[in-house]
Protein backbone atom coordinates (compact mmCIF):
# COMPACT_ATOMS: atom_id res chain seq x y z
CA UNK A 1 0.00 0.00 0.00
CA UNK A 2 1.42 3.31 -1.23
CA UNK A 3 1.57 5.51 1.68
CA UNK A 4 -0.24 8.61 1.58
CA UNK A 5 -0.57 10.89 5.18
CA UNK A 6 -3.91 12.24 6.28
CA UNK A 7 -3.50 15.40 7.60
CA UNK A 8 -5.05 16.58 10.30
CA UNK A 9 -4.90 19.73 12.55
CA UNK A 10 -4.94 18.42 16.29
CA UNK A 11 -3.26 19.34 19.63
CA UNK A 12 -0.27 17.66 21.18
CA UNK A 13 -3.27 15.58 23.34
CA UNK A 14 -5.22 14.43 20.39
CA UNK A 15 -2.00 13.73 18.63
CA UNK A 16 -1.03 11.57 21.24
CA UNK A 17 -4.67 9.80 21.68
CA UNK A 18 -4.97 9.26 17.89
CA UNK A 19 -1.85 7.27 17.70
CA UNK A 20 -3.18 5.53 21.18
CA UNK A 21 -6.38 4.57 18.34
CA UNK A 22 -3.65 3.69 15.61
CA UNK A 23 -1.46 1.56 17.84
CA UNK A 24 -4.68 -0.83 18.67
CA UNK A 25 -4.12 -0.11 22.81
CA UNK A 26 -6.15 -3.16 24.40
CA UNK A 27 -6.15 -1.50 27.82
CA UNK A 28 -5.79 1.87 29.29
CA UNK A 29 -6.13 2.76 32.69
CA UNK A 30 -6.39 6.50 33.71
CA UNK A 31 -7.05 9.40 35.72
CA UNK A 32 -7.55 13.32 34.90
CA UNK A 33 -4.87 15.20 35.16
CA UNK A 34 -4.13 19.16 33.94
CA UNK A 35 -3.15 19.44 31.68
CA UNK A 36 -2.75 15.46 30.28
CA UNK A 37 -6.82 14.98 30.89
CA UNK A 38 -7.97 15.73 27.01
CA UNK A 39 -5.91 12.44 25.58
CA UNK A 40 -7.92 10.50 28.34
CA UNK A 41 -10.97 12.30 27.81
CA UNK A 42 -10.26 11.91 23.48
CA UNK A 43 -9.66 8.07 23.55
CA UNK A 44 -13.40 8.01 25.98
CA UNK A 45 -14.68 9.50 23.01
CA UNK A 46 -12.89 7.03 20.48
CA UNK A 47 -14.65 4.29 22.68
CA UNK A 48 -18.07 6.24 23.28
CA UNK A 49 -18.58 6.54 19.06
CA UNK A 50 -17.05 2.79 18.83
CA UNK A 51 -14.20 3.93 16.91
CA UNK A 52 -11.95 1.57 18.32
CA UNK A 53 -12.77 -2.48 18.89
CA UNK A 54 -10.78 -4.50 21.71
CA UNK A 55 -10.43 -1.47 23.77
CA UNK A 56 -10.63 -2.01 27.83
CA UNK A 57 -11.11 1.63 29.41
CA UNK A 58 -10.59 1.45 33.20
CA UNK A 59 -11.32 4.33 35.14
CA UNK A 60 -9.10 4.66 38.37
CA UNK A 61 -9.24 6.97 41.45
CA UNK A 62 -5.45 7.59 41.24
CA UNK A 63 -2.51 7.70 39.47
CA UNK A 64 -0.82 4.98 41.88
CA UNK A 65 -3.85 3.08 40.76
CA UNK A 66 -3.43 3.75 36.66
CA UNK A 67 0.07 2.43 36.86
CA UNK A 68 -0.80 -0.15 38.76
CA UNK A 69 -3.89 -1.45 36.30
CA UNK A 70 -1.47 -0.97 33.38
CA UNK A 71 0.77 -3.07 35.16
CA UNK A 72 -1.39 -6.13 35.52
CA UNK A 73 -2.81 -5.80 31.79
CA UNK A 74 0.66 -5.52 30.59
CA UNK A 75 1.79 -8.73 32.89
CA UNK A 76 -1.36 -10.51 31.42
CA UNK A 77 -0.12 -9.64 28.02
CA UNK A 78 -2.01 -6.83 26.43
CA UNK A 79 -0.82 -3.79 25.12
CA UNK A 80 -1.23 -0.85 27.81
CA UNK A 81 -1.11 2.98 27.67
CA UNK A 82 -1.43 5.38 30.45
CA UNK A 83 -1.01 9.34 30.44
CA UNK A 84 -0.14 11.61 33.31
CA UNK A 85 1.61 14.63 34.35
CA UNK A 86 3.74 16.41 36.93
CA UNK A 87 2.23 15.11 40.56
CA UNK A 88 0.53 12.71 38.78
CA UNK A 89 3.58 11.42 37.94
CA UNK A 90 5.22 11.69 41.13
CA UNK A 91 2.55 9.56 42.53
CA UNK A 92 2.90 6.69 39.83
CA UNK A 93 6.75 7.03 40.81
CA UNK A 94 6.93 3.50 42.79
CA UNK A 95 4.45 1.84 40.24
CA UNK A 96 6.84 2.90 37.78
CA UNK A 97 9.92 0.69 39.10
CA UNK A 98 7.29 -2.35 39.24
CA UNK A 99 6.66 -2.40 35.56
CA UNK A 100 10.37 -1.47 34.47
CA UNK A 101 11.50 -3.97 36.87
CA UNK A 102 8.79 -6.76 35.44
CA UNK A 103 10.12 -5.78 32.19
CA UNK A 104 6.70 -4.79 30.95
CA UNK A 105 6.25 -2.31 27.55
CA UNK A 106 3.88 0.11 29.16
CA UNK A 107 3.60 3.53 27.45
CA UNK A 108 3.10 6.68 28.72
CA UNK A 109 2.55 9.81 27.68
CA UNK A 110 3.33 12.48 30.14
CA UNK A 111 2.59 16.07 29.29
CA UNK A 112 5.01 18.04 31.34
CA UNK A 113 4.11 20.36 34.07
CA UNK A 114 5.97 22.40 36.64
CA UNK A 115 5.95 20.69 40.48
CA UNK A 116 4.03 22.31 42.97
CA UNK A 117 4.26 24.35 44.91
CA UNK A 118 3.84 27.28 43.54
CA UNK A 119 0.86 25.50 41.65
CA UNK A 120 1.58 25.47 38.54
CA UNK A 121 -0.23 23.87 35.65
CA UNK A 122 3.05 24.90 32.64
CA UNK A 123 5.92 23.48 31.00
CA UNK A 124 8.94 22.59 33.14
CA UNK A 125 10.61 19.04 32.74
CA UNK A 126 11.81 18.29 36.17
CA UNK A 127 8.75 16.13 36.79
CA UNK A 128 9.18 13.67 33.94
CA UNK A 129 13.60 13.97 34.55
CA UNK A 130 12.82 13.49 38.10
CA UNK A 131 11.58 9.85 37.30
CA UNK A 132 15.13 9.71 35.52
CA UNK A 133 16.11 6.23 37.63
CA UNK A 134 12.68 4.19 37.38
CA UNK A 135 14.22 1.96 34.14
CA UNK A 136 11.79 3.93 31.92
CA UNK A 137 12.39 4.80 28.35
CA UNK A 138 12.39 8.44 27.65
CA UNK A 139 11.54 10.17 24.49
CA UNK A 140 11.04 14.09 24.39
CA UNK A 141 8.88 15.64 21.66
CA UNK A 142 9.45 18.89 20.03
CA UNK A 143 5.97 19.16 18.53
CA UNK A 144 2.61 17.42 17.70
CA UNK A 145 3.87 15.84 15.18
CA UNK A 146 6.43 13.99 17.25
CA UNK A 147 3.98 13.09 19.79
CA UNK A 148 2.39 11.14 17.04
CA UNK A 149 5.17 9.34 16.03
CA UNK A 150 6.37 9.10 19.17
CA UNK A 151 4.03 7.29 20.53
CA UNK A 152 3.88 4.94 17.63
CA UNK A 153 7.69 4.08 17.94
CA UNK A 154 7.65 4.15 21.71
CA UNK A 155 5.14 0.87 21.06
CA UNK A 156 7.61 -0.99 18.91
CA UNK A 157 10.69 0.14 20.75
CA UNK A 158 9.46 -1.21 24.44
CA UNK A 159 7.81 -4.28 22.89
CA UNK A 160 10.92 -5.01 21.75
CA UNK A 161 13.54 -4.93 24.53
CA UNK A 162 10.62 -5.46 27.10
CA UNK A 163 11.41 -1.93 28.65
CA UNK A 164 8.56 0.49 29.57
CA UNK A 165 8.69 4.06 27.57
CA UNK A 166 7.32 7.68 28.32
CA UNK A 167 6.71 10.23 25.71
CA UNK A 168 7.25 13.18 27.02
CA UNK A 169 5.48 16.80 25.75
CA UNK A 170 5.39 20.66 26.71
CA UNK A 171 2.05 21.35 28.67
CA UNK A 172 0.39 24.02 26.51
CA UNK A 173 2.69 24.82 24.43
CA UNK A 174 2.08 21.08 22.34
CA UNK A 175 -0.70 19.79 24.66
CA UNK A 176 -3.19 22.34 23.87
CA UNK A 177 -1.63 24.00 21.11
CA UNK A 178 -3.36 22.75 17.39
CA UNK A 179 -0.67 21.78 14.29
CA UNK A 180 -0.92 19.72 11.18
CA UNK A 181 0.09 16.27 11.91
CA UNK A 182 0.26 13.73 9.18
CA UNK A 183 -1.23 10.33 10.70
CA UNK A 184 -0.56 7.51 8.93
CA UNK A 185 -3.66 4.70 7.55
CA UNK A 186 -4.22 2.36 9.78
CA UNK A 187 -2.72 -0.32 7.61
CA UNK A 188 0.46 0.89 7.48
CA UNK A 189 0.31 1.55 11.11
CA UNK A 190 -0.50 -1.91 11.55
CA UNK A 191 2.55 -3.34 9.52
CA UNK A 192 4.63 -1.00 11.45
CA UNK A 193 3.31 -1.78 14.30
CA UNK A 194 1.83 -5.52 14.60
CA UNK A 195 -0.03 -7.13 17.83
CA UNK A 196 2.75 -7.63 21.01
CA UNK A 197 4.07 -10.91 21.75
CA UNK A 198 5.01 -10.86 25.70
CA UNK A 199 8.13 -12.51 26.75
CA UNK A 200 5.19 -13.98 29.20
CA UNK A 201 1.87 -13.65 30.07
CA UNK A 202 -0.45 -14.34 33.20
CA UNK A 203 -3.08 -15.90 31.51
CA UNK A 204 -1.08 -18.89 29.92
CA UNK A 205 -2.86 -21.33 32.18
CA UNK A 206 -0.42 -24.33 31.10
CA UNK A 207 2.71 -22.29 31.98
CA UNK A 208 1.41 -20.26 35.34
CA UNK A 209 4.41 -17.80 36.31
CA UNK A 210 4.45 -15.43 39.33
CA UNK A 211 5.53 -12.01 38.19
CA UNK A 212 6.76 -9.80 41.58
CA UNK A 213 7.95 -12.54 43.45
CA UNK A 214 10.78 -11.97 46.22
CA UNK A 215 14.43 -11.40 44.77
CA UNK A 216 17.07 -12.68 47.51
CA UNK A 217 20.69 -11.50 47.71
CA UNK A 218 21.73 -14.66 45.18
CA UNK A 219 19.65 -13.17 42.52
CA UNK A 220 18.34 -9.31 42.55
CA UNK A 221 22.04 -8.00 41.28
CA UNK A 222 21.30 -10.58 37.91
CA UNK A 223 17.86 -9.03 37.24
CA UNK A 224 19.27 -4.95 37.22
CA UNK A 225 22.31 -6.13 35.07
CA UNK A 226 19.34 -7.35 32.75
CA UNK A 227 17.94 -4.23 32.88
CA UNK A 228 21.11 -2.21 31.94
CA UNK A 229 21.37 -4.56 28.87
CA UNK A 230 18.28 -4.25 28.23
CA UNK A 231 18.93 -0.46 27.90
CA UNK A 232 22.00 -0.69 25.78
CA UNK A 233 20.19 -2.96 23.37
CA UNK A 234 17.32 -0.37 23.17
CA UNK A 235 19.59 2.25 21.38
CA UNK A 236 20.33 0.12 18.60
CA UNK A 237 16.27 -1.16 18.77
CA UNK A 238 15.66 3.10 19.19
CA UNK A 239 18.03 3.88 15.60
CA UNK A 240 16.78 0.67 13.75
CA UNK A 241 12.91 1.52 14.19
CA UNK A 242 14.01 5.22 13.67
CA UNK A 243 15.26 4.94 10.25
CA UNK A 244 12.18 2.09 9.79
CA UNK A 245 10.05 5.10 10.21
CA UNK A 246 12.02 7.37 8.13
CA UNK A 247 11.92 4.79 5.42
CA UNK A 248 8.10 3.98 5.11
CA UNK A 249 6.71 7.46 6.59
CA UNK A 250 9.46 9.78 5.64
CA UNK A 251 10.55 11.58 8.88
CA UNK A 252 13.72 10.06 9.83
CA UNK A 253 14.35 8.94 13.71
CA UNK A 254 17.58 7.24 13.50
CA UNK A 255 19.33 9.89 15.32
CA UNK A 256 19.03 10.10 19.43
CA UNK A 257 20.52 13.14 18.89
CA UNK A 258 18.80 14.93 16.50
CA UNK A 259 21.43 17.62 14.91
CA UNK A 260 20.75 20.90 12.64
CA UNK A 261 22.96 22.88 11.22
CA UNK A 262 25.81 21.74 13.32
CA UNK A 263 28.20 20.31 10.88
CA UNK A 264 30.70 23.42 10.90
CA UNK A 265 28.89 25.04 13.70
CA UNK A 266 31.56 26.95 16.49
CA UNK A 267 28.75 25.89 19.12
CA UNK A 268 25.58 24.54 19.46
CA UNK A 269 22.54 24.84 21.39
CA UNK A 270 21.70 21.39 23.39
CA UNK A 271 18.06 20.80 24.95
CA UNK A 272 14.98 18.74 24.68
CA UNK A 273 11.32 19.05 23.94
CA UNK A 274 9.32 22.05 22.55
CA UNK A 275 12.06 24.63 23.27
CA UNK A 276 13.72 23.34 20.44
CA UNK A 277 11.98 24.12 18.10
CA UNK A 278 12.54 28.06 18.73
CA UNK A 279 16.23 26.91 19.11
CA UNK A 280 15.99 25.57 15.71
CA UNK A 281 14.33 29.04 14.22
CA UNK A 282 16.80 31.01 16.08
CA UNK A 283 19.65 29.54 14.39
CA UNK A 284 18.55 29.91 11.29
CA UNK A 285 18.18 33.73 12.11
CA UNK A 286 21.72 33.27 14.15
CA UNK A 287 22.96 32.30 10.66
CA UNK A 288 22.04 35.01 8.61
CA UNK A 289 23.29 37.24 11.02
CA UNK A 290 26.74 35.89 11.25
CA UNK A 291 27.14 33.51 14.03
CA UNK A 292 28.22 29.69 13.14
CA UNK A 293 25.68 28.05 15.38
CA UNK A 294 24.09 24.58 15.39
CA UNK A 295 21.02 22.50 17.39
CA UNK A 296 21.14 19.13 19.44
CA UNK A 297 18.63 18.20 20.12
CA UNK A 298 18.39 15.63 22.73
CA UNK A 299 15.26 13.17 20.91
CA UNK A 300 15.94 9.76 24.01
CA UNK A 301 16.87 10.50 27.23
CA UNK A 302 16.78 7.36 28.59
CA UNK A 303 18.64 5.18 27.49
CA UNK A 304 20.95 8.68 27.09
CA UNK A 305 23.11 8.93 23.64
CA UNK A 306 26.78 9.19 24.70
CA UNK A 307 28.20 8.37 21.90
CA UNK A 308 26.51 10.66 19.69
CA UNK A 309 26.73 13.46 21.96
CA UNK A 310 30.95 12.26 22.23
CA UNK A 311 30.84 12.53 17.98
CA UNK A 312 28.97 15.85 18.18
CA UNK A 313 31.20 17.55 21.34
CA UNK A 314 34.18 16.55 18.98
CA UNK A 315 33.60 18.83 16.61
CA UNK A 316 32.48 22.29 18.63
CA UNK A 317 34.05 24.71 21.03
CA UNK A 318 31.31 25.34 23.17
CA UNK A 319 27.98 23.23 24.25
CA UNK A 320 25.03 25.73 25.67
CA UNK A 321 22.45 23.54 27.53
CA UNK A 322 19.25 24.69 28.08
CA UNK A 323 17.57 22.78 30.56
CA UNK A 324 13.88 23.18 31.58
CA UNK A 325 14.57 21.33 34.87
CA UNK A 326 16.75 21.74 37.91
CA UNK A 327 18.22 19.40 40.23
CA UNK A 328 18.36 21.47 43.32
CA UNK A 329 22.02 21.58 44.64
CA UNK A 330 23.70 20.96 41.94
CA UNK A 331 22.75 21.87 38.23
CA UNK A 332 20.24 21.56 35.54
CA UNK A 333 19.87 17.64 34.90
CA UNK A 334 20.66 17.68 30.99
CA UNK A 335 23.84 19.45 31.99
CA UNK A 336 25.01 16.97 34.42
CA UNK A 337 24.55 13.70 32.23
CA UNK A 338 26.00 15.80 29.03
CA UNK A 339 29.01 16.67 31.12
CA UNK A 340 29.50 13.05 32.94
CA UNK A 341 28.99 11.18 29.69
CA UNK A 342 32.29 13.10 28.18
CA UNK A 343 34.48 13.26 30.83
CA UNK A 344 36.38 10.19 29.93
CA UNK A 345 36.36 11.40 26.54
CA UNK A 346 39.05 13.39 24.61
CA UNK A 347 36.03 15.95 23.81
CA UNK A 348 36.43 19.08 25.97
CA UNK A 349 34.36 21.94 24.62
CA UNK A 350 33.41 24.93 27.17
CA UNK A 351 29.92 23.89 28.68
CA UNK A 352 27.73 25.92 30.27
CA UNK A 353 24.60 25.81 31.59
CA UNK A 354 21.04 27.83 31.13
CA UNK A 355 18.00 27.44 33.01
CA UNK A 356 15.27 28.61 30.90
CA UNK A 357 11.37 28.45 30.31
CA UNK A 358 11.13 27.17 33.99
CA UNK A 359 6.93 27.03 35.03
CA UNK A 360 6.32 27.67 31.46
CA UNK A 361 8.24 31.22 30.91
CA UNK A 362 8.65 32.10 27.53
CA UNK A 363 11.56 31.37 25.92
CA UNK A 364 12.55 33.13 22.02
CA UNK A 365 14.79 33.34 19.45
CA UNK A 366 15.73 36.54 20.79
CA UNK A 367 16.92 34.98 23.90
CA UNK A 368 18.55 32.54 21.59
CA UNK A 369 20.53 35.34 20.39
CA UNK A 370 21.37 36.39 24.16
CA UNK A 371 22.46 33.25 24.76
CA UNK A 372 24.56 33.23 21.88
CA UNK A 373 26.21 36.32 22.13
CA UNK A 374 27.52 34.99 25.70
CA UNK A 375 28.42 31.92 24.40
CA UNK A 376 30.21 33.74 21.72
CA UNK A 377 32.15 35.80 24.30
CA UNK A 378 33.07 32.97 26.08
CA UNK A 379 34.76 31.14 23.90
CA UNK A 380 37.01 33.85 22.80
CA UNK A 381 37.59 34.21 26.63
CA UNK A 382 38.50 30.68 26.83
CA UNK A 383 36.83 30.04 30.17
CA UNK A 384 33.34 30.56 31.65
CA UNK A 385 31.87 33.65 33.99
CA UNK A 386 29.29 31.25 35.45
CA UNK A 387 28.37 27.57 35.29
CA UNK A 388 25.26 27.56 36.23
CA UNK A 389 23.01 30.28 34.80
CA UNK A 390 19.39 31.54 35.46
CA UNK A 391 18.79 33.39 32.39
CA UNK A 392 15.39 34.36 33.23
CA UNK A 393 16.06 36.05 36.73
CA UNK A 394 15.31 39.32 37.56
CA UNK A 395 18.09 40.90 39.00
CA UNK B 1 5.59 -41.25 52.08
CA UNK B 2 1.77 -41.15 53.41
CA UNK B 3 -0.65 -39.86 51.09
CA UNK B 4 -3.43 -39.23 54.08
CA UNK B 5 -1.74 -35.68 54.49
CA UNK B 6 -0.17 -35.16 50.89
CA UNK B 7 3.14 -35.85 50.34
CA UNK B 8 6.42 -34.09 49.42
CA UNK B 9 6.72 -34.32 45.67
CA UNK B 10 9.73 -36.35 44.35
CA UNK B 11 12.27 -34.47 41.86
CA UNK B 12 12.06 -31.14 43.12
CA UNK B 13 15.47 -29.89 42.08
CA UNK B 14 16.81 -26.88 43.39
CA UNK B 15 18.00 -24.61 40.79
CA UNK B 16 20.92 -22.51 41.63
CA UNK B 17 22.09 -20.04 38.74
CA UNK B 18 25.39 -19.71 38.11
CA UNK B 19 25.98 -17.29 35.16
CA UNK B 20 23.70 -14.42 34.24
CA UNK B 21 23.28 -16.03 31.32
CA UNK B 22 21.28 -18.45 32.70
CA UNK B 23 19.04 -15.79 34.26
CA UNK B 24 15.69 -15.55 32.58
CA UNK B 25 14.75 -11.82 31.02
CA UNK B 26 12.12 -10.79 33.43
CA UNK B 27 12.39 -12.03 37.41
CA UNK B 28 9.73 -14.10 37.05
CA UNK B 29 9.61 -17.54 38.85
CA UNK B 30 7.56 -20.81 37.65
CA UNK B 31 4.03 -21.31 39.17
CA UNK B 32 5.61 -22.96 42.33
CA UNK B 33 7.87 -22.59 45.21
CA UNK B 34 9.07 -26.48 44.75
CA UNK B 35 12.13 -25.22 43.52
CA UNK B 36 12.85 -22.33 46.15
CA UNK B 37 14.62 -24.39 48.93
CA UNK B 38 13.16 -21.94 51.41
CA UNK B 39 15.41 -24.62 53.95
CA UNK B 40 18.66 -22.30 53.14
CA UNK B 41 16.86 -19.69 55.59
CA UNK B 42 17.28 -21.56 58.55
CA UNK B 43 19.49 -21.03 61.58
CA UNK B 44 18.01 -23.99 64.11
CA UNK B 45 17.07 -27.40 63.02
CA UNK B 46 14.14 -29.67 64.59
CA UNK B 47 15.07 -32.63 65.56
CA UNK B 48 12.05 -34.87 66.57
CA UNK B 49 12.53 -38.03 69.34
CA UNK B 50 10.59 -40.49 67.84
CA UNK B 51 10.12 -42.31 71.64
CA UNK B 52 8.26 -39.66 72.79
CA UNK B 53 6.38 -38.84 69.35
CA UNK B 54 2.41 -39.78 70.23
CA UNK B 55 1.38 -39.49 66.39
CA UNK B 56 -0.78 -36.42 67.68
CA UNK B 57 0.24 -34.44 64.19
CA UNK B 58 -0.11 -31.13 66.06
CA UNK B 59 2.79 -30.26 64.54
CA UNK B 60 2.22 -30.69 60.95
CA UNK B 61 -1.18 -28.89 61.56
CA UNK B 62 1.17 -25.62 62.90
CA UNK B 63 3.89 -25.85 60.15
CA UNK B 64 3.44 -23.08 58.48
CA UNK B 65 5.44 -24.34 55.45
CA UNK B 66 4.64 -27.25 55.41
CA UNK B 67 7.85 -28.73 56.10
CA UNK B 68 6.10 -31.93 58.24
CA UNK B 69 4.79 -35.09 56.59
CA UNK B 70 3.32 -37.88 57.60
CA UNK B 71 6.33 -41.42 57.55
CA UNK B 72 4.85 -44.48 56.48
CA UNK B 73 5.23 -45.64 59.93
CA UNK B 74 3.59 -42.84 60.72
CA UNK B 75 5.83 -40.78 62.80
CA UNK B 76 6.85 -37.67 61.38
CA UNK B 77 9.03 -36.90 58.82
CA UNK B 78 10.55 -33.38 58.43
CA UNK B 79 11.33 -31.86 54.90
CA UNK B 80 14.73 -29.58 55.38
CA UNK B 81 14.51 -28.65 52.07
CA UNK B 82 11.54 -26.85 52.94
CA UNK B 83 11.68 -25.74 56.85
CA UNK B 84 12.64 -22.69 57.55
CA UNK B 85 13.73 -23.64 61.43
CA UNK B 86 10.58 -21.04 62.85
CA UNK B 87 10.60 -23.52 65.65
CA UNK B 88 6.61 -23.71 65.95
CA UNK B 89 6.44 -27.48 65.86
CA UNK B 90 8.89 -27.77 68.89
CA UNK B 91 6.77 -25.17 70.95
CA UNK B 92 3.22 -26.52 70.17
CA UNK B 93 4.46 -30.54 70.36
CA UNK B 94 2.51 -31.43 73.92
CA UNK B 95 5.40 -34.63 74.49
CA UNK B 96 8.73 -32.40 73.59
CA UNK B 97 9.53 -34.15 71.37
CA UNK B 98 10.43 -31.68 69.22
CA UNK B 99 14.00 -30.03 70.01
CA UNK B 100 15.23 -27.06 68.05
CA UNK B 101 19.31 -27.33 67.93
CA UNK B 102 21.95 -24.77 66.38
CA UNK B 103 22.44 -26.00 63.16
CA UNK B 104 26.22 -27.08 61.71
CA UNK B 105 26.32 -25.43 58.54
Amino acid sequence: MEYKPIRKVVSGNYAAAYAVKHARVEVVAAYPITPQTSIIEKIAEFLANGEVENLEYVPVESEHSAMAACIGASAAGARVFTATSAQGLALMHEMLHWASGARLPVVMVDVNRAMAPPWSVWDDQTDSLAQRDTGWMQFYAENNQEVYDGVLMAFKVAETVNLPAMVVESAFILSHTYDVVEMIPQELVDEFLPPRKPLYTLTDFDNPIAVGALGTPADYYEFRYKIQKAMEKAKEVIRDVGKEFGEKFGRDYSQMIELYRTEDADFVFMGMGSLMGTVKQAVDVLREEGYKVGAAKVRWFRPFPKEELYELAKNVEGIAVLDRNYSFGMEGILFTEAKGALYNTKAKPLMKNYIVGLGGRDFTVSDVRKIAENMKAIIEKGELDVEVDWYHLKR
Amino acid sequence: MNTLFGERKEGAVKIVLTSVDEYPEAPISLGTTLTNFTGDWRTFIPVVDDSKCVKCYICWKFCPEPAIYIREDGYVGIDYDYCKGCGICANECPTKAITMEKEEK
